[in-house]
C-alpha cells in the first residue's frame, strides 16, 4: 500500500508560504510547505501528554496526547460535549488535568494560574468588560503587566489598526455591533502578544455571511502575526477554512489529526467521514486486497467495488466503503465500461435542490440509498433526470475510501 | 400599553388612596397652624421650626443617623461577602445551612430578633447603647443587602472574571477591577436599602437600646403615647420625605443599571 499522497496544508499560496517561511522546510523545486508535524525534529509549542480530565465519573478528556507546533493554526473539531472546550480550558488554566501533563514552550503548566500563562483566550461570548471603553478593554492586559503608558497607547493603536477599528476607541462594548465586538475581543486577546491564542467558538455569534468573511480575516491576521492559534469549533466549514491541521474529537479522544484536505479525502473512520461533510457508506466484505486496490463484495450477485487498499484489512473482514456524494456521477444511460470504474443501477427516490447544487437520493436495487451531488450547470427546466427514473451511478476506483471502523 | 378604562382608573385610585391617604393627611396636618392636631387652623410651617429646635428630637435624630450610616456600611460589606460566597463559592460543606441562616432574618418576626438579641447582650453583659443597636441592625440589614447583591451576581457573566484572570489579574484584582465595577449599582442599592431599614426601625431598636441611646422612631413613639402634637407630624413628614428619596434613588440606580445591562446583553447576541 503506498503512502497516501501528501496533501498540502492550506498554506501553499504565495502569501502563506512567505508568511511561514521562517519555519517552513524547503520542498523540491523551492516550493515552501508548512508541515512541521511531518518533521521529526520540529519542536512542538504545546504538548499534551496522556491528559485525562474527569468530572465526577465522566472523562471529558480521556488519555489524550497531542502536539501543536509554532505558527500553526490548529482546530479542535467535534460535537458539543466531546471535550474540546475542556481541553482548551486546561491549556488556559481554568481547569486542571486529573492525570497527565501539559507542556508549553518547554515548561510544564500544571499549577500555573491563568494569569501567569503566556497564552490568551478569546471567549465565546467575547466577555468584553462592559464598564470599560474599547481602548481600555484592549489595554487591560497590558496595564496588568505594568507596561509604561506610552507603550500601552502605542500597542492599543496597533491592535485597533490590526482589526480595523479606528475611531471606535472610546466606544463602550454595548455601542458596538456583533462583528465589531468580535474584533475588539480579538484585539484584546492579541494585545499581550501571547505565545498562543485560544479561540473558543470565536465566530459562533455572527451571521453566516459575516462569519465567512471573518474566517478569512482570522487567517490573514494569524499569518501576519505568526502567532500559534488554537480554535475550538463545532463548525466543520470553519475548521476546514481556517486551520492548518484539524483534530476531530469524540468522547474525550482524538479520532484523527490531519490537514483539512487529508481529513476530508482520507478519513480513517466512519465517524470522521460522517462528521466532516456528507458521505455515502456501504457495508461489505473484503474480497481481495492488493498493494494498491481492494475489492469489496457489497451485494450478492452484483459486481464487487474496486476501491483503494487499506492495510488494516484482510480478505474476509467486514469493511465500509465511503464515498462523497459529489464524487458520484449520475447518468440515464449505462456508462461505458472502463477498467476500475464502478457502476450501480438504481431509481431516483428524491431530489434535494439547493439552487447551486442538486442531491439525488438514489435507491439501489438492494434497498440501500446512495446520494449523488451534482452542480446545476443547466437550468432547472432542462434537467434530464426526474423522480422515479432509472439511473446509473458511477465513480472511479480511487474516488472513495475503504474504512475498517 | 393597556387601554384606559374607568374600571382601571377607579381601582388604581382607590388602591392609592387606601395606601397613601393616611400619609397625605399627616403631611397636610404638619402644616397646620393650630396646636390641636385634628382642627385646621390655617397654613403654617412653624411646627417644622419647632421640631428642629427640639433638642430631644435633634439628639435622637443624630443617634439615628449614626446608627443608620454604620449599619448601612457594615451590612453592605458583610452582605457582599455573603453573596459572593453563596453565588460563587460553589458547593462547600454547610452551604445550604449558611444560605438559610443568612436569609433567615428576612422572615423572622422583629420582636423575636429583638428579644433574642437583648437576651444575648444581657447574658454577655454587653452595656446597651448605640453600639448594640448598630449590631442588631447590621444582623437584619445584612440579609437584605445580600439578597439584593446576590440577585445581581447570579446574572453576572462569569466569563468576564475568567477574561480578567486570562489577561493577568489574580483572583482578588479580577474581583476589584471587573466584578466590583459591574455589581456596583446593586451594592449602592443595598446600602440605601440598609440605611432606610435602619432609619425607620422601632421594634429592634427598642429592645437593644440602653439609657441615652434613643433613636428618632423611639422618641416619636414615646411622644405619641402622651398625645400627638403637630411637631410630631412635621417630624414624621420629614422622615417620610427622607425615606421616599432614599427608596426612589435606590430603585432608579438599580433600574438604570438593569436597563443598561439588558441593552448590553441584547447587543451581545
Amino acid at each position: 500500500m503506498p503512502e497516501p499522497p501528501v496533501i498540502l496544508a492550506k498554506g501553499t499560496g504565495a502569501a502563506t508560504a512567505a508568511g511561514h517561511a521562517g519555519t517552513a522546510s524547503g520542498g523540491p523545486g523551492g516550493a515552501k510547505v508548512f508541515a512541521p508535524w511531518n518533521d521529526p525534529d520540529a519542536k512542538p509549542l504545546v504538548e499534551f501528554r496522556s491528559v485525562t480530565k474527569l468530572f465526577g465519573e465522566v472523562a471529558a478528556v480521556d488519555d489524550l496526547s497531542l502536539k501543536i507546533y509554532p505558527r500553526e493554526f490548529f482546530a479542535l473539531l467535534g460535537p458539543s460535549g466531546c471535550g474540546k472546550t475542556t481541553l482548551m480550558r486546561m491549556l488556559a488554566g481554568f481547569e486542571s488535568p486529573t492525570h497527565g501533563e501539559i507542556w508549553l514552550d518547554g515548561k510544564e503548566l500544571t499549577g500555573t494560574p491563568p494569569n501567569r500563562r503566556p497564552v490568551n483566550m478569546m471567549f465565546q461570548a467575547y466577555a468584553l468588560f462592559p464598564h470599560l471603553s474599547v481602548a481600555d478593554n484592549i489595554a487591560f492586559g497590558l496595564r496588568r503587566d505594568g507596561l509604561p503608558k506610552g507603550e500601552v497607547a502605542e500597542r492599543v493603536e496597533q491592535m485597533l489598526a490590526l482589526v480595523q477599528l479606528h475611531g471606535l476607541a472610546t466606544r463602550r462594548p454595548h455601542q458596538l455591533s456583533g462583528g465589531q465586538r468580535q474584533r475588539v475581543a480579538l484585539a484584546r486577546s492579541l494585545a499581550k502578544r501571547p505565545k498562543m491564542l485560544l479561540l473558543d467558538e470565536p465566530l459562533g455569534a455572527l451571521d453566516k455571511k459575516l462569519r465567512e468573511q471573518t474566517q478569512f480575516e482570522l487567517v490573514s491576521i494569524q499569518e501576519r502575526l505568526g502567532t500559534t492559534f488554537l480554535i475550538v469549533t463545532h463548525d466543520q466549514d470553519e475548521a476546514m477554512t481556517v486551520a492548518d491541521r484539524i483534530a476531530v474529537m469524540d468522547q474525550g479522544r482524538l479520532v484523527q489529526v490531519a490537514p483539512p484536505a487529508q481529513i476530508y479525502e482520507y478519513p480513517t473512520s466512519r465517524y470522521v467521514a460522517d462528521f466532516l461533510g456528507d458521505v455515502n457508506l456501504i457495508e461489505g466484505r473484503v474480497a481481495a486486497m492488493a498493494a494498491e486496490n481492494a475489492r469489496l463484495t457489497w451485494c450478492e450477485g452484483r459486481p464487487d467495488f474496486t476501491c483503494p487498499a487499506n492495510p488494516d484489512l484482510k480478505p474476509g473482514d467486514t469493511a465500509w466503503f465511503g464515498i462523497r456524494p459529489e464524487k458520484v456521477a449520475i447518468d440515464k444511460d449505462m456508462p461505458p465500461d472502463r477498467p476500475g470504474q464502478n457502476a450501480v443501477e438504481g431509481t431516483v427516490w428524491d431530489i434535494g435542490y439547493v439552487g447551486n447544487l442538486s442531491t439525488y437520493h438514489v435507491k439501489l436495487d438492494d434497498g440501500q440509498m446512495v446520494r449523488a451531488q451534482v452542480a446545476n450547470r443547466v437550468h432547472l427546466a432542462r434537467r434530464e433526470i426526474s423522480w422515479e427514473d432509472r439511473v446509473w451511478l458511477s465513480w472511479g476506483k480511487d474516488d472513495g475510501v475503504l474504512l475498517a471502523r | 400599553m393597556r387601554r384606559f378604562t374607568w374600571f382601571n382608573a377607579t381601582s388604581i385610585t382607590l388602591g392609592f388612596v387606601f395606601l397613601y391617604l393616611p400619609i397625605i393627611l399627616l403631611v397636610i396636618y404638619s402644616f397646620n397652624d393650630s396646636r390641636l392636631v385634628t382642627v385646621w387652623g390655617g397654613f403654617s410651617g412653624r411646627w417644622y421650626g419647632e421640631a428642629l429646635r427640639n433638642d430631644a428630637f435633634l439628639s435622637a435624630a443624630w443617634n439615628t443617623l449614626q446608627v443608620a450610616l454604620v449599619t448601612a456600611t457594615v451590612a453592605t460589606v458583610l452582605g457582599t461577602l455573603a453573596a459572593i460566597v453563596l453565588v460563587r463559592g460553589g458547593r462547600f460543606l454547610g452551604r445550604t445551612l449558611f444560605g438559610g441562616m443568612v436569609y433567615a432574618p428576612l422572615v423572622m418576626p422583629e420582636v423575636i430578633t429583638g428579644l433574642s438579641l437583648l437576651l444575648l447582650f444581657v447574658s454577655l453583659d454587653v452595656p446597651r447603647g448605640l453600639m448594640t443597636i448598630m449590631l442588631a441592625h447590621i444582623t437584619f440589614a445584612m440579609c437584605y443587602a445580600s439578597v439584593v447583591i446576590s440577585a445581581r451576581l447570579v446574572s453576572f457573566d462569569r466569563s468576564l472574571e475568567e477574561a480578567a484572570l486570562d489577561l493577568g489579574c489574580n483572583q482578588f484584582s479580577a474581583f476589584l477591577r471587573v466584578t466590583l465595577p459591574n455589581i456596583l449599582p446593586s451594592i449602592i442599592a443595598a446600602w440605601l436599602l440598609s440605611f432606610t431599614l435602619s432609619l425607620d426601625d422601632l421594634v429592634i431598636a427598642s429592645f437593644t437600646s440602653g439609657p441615652g441611646a434613643t433613636t428618632l422612631p423611639m422618641r416619636i413613639y414615646s411622644q405619641v403615647r402622651l398625645g400627638v402634637t403637630p411637631e410630631i407630624n412635621a417630624l414624621s413628614s420629614m422622615l417620610v420625605g427622607l425615606v421616599t428619596v432614599g427608596v426612589i434613588v435606590a430603585s432608579l440606580i438599580s433600574k438604570r443599571a438593569e436597563t443598561r445591562r439588558l441593552a448590553a446583553e441584547r447587543a451581545a447576541r
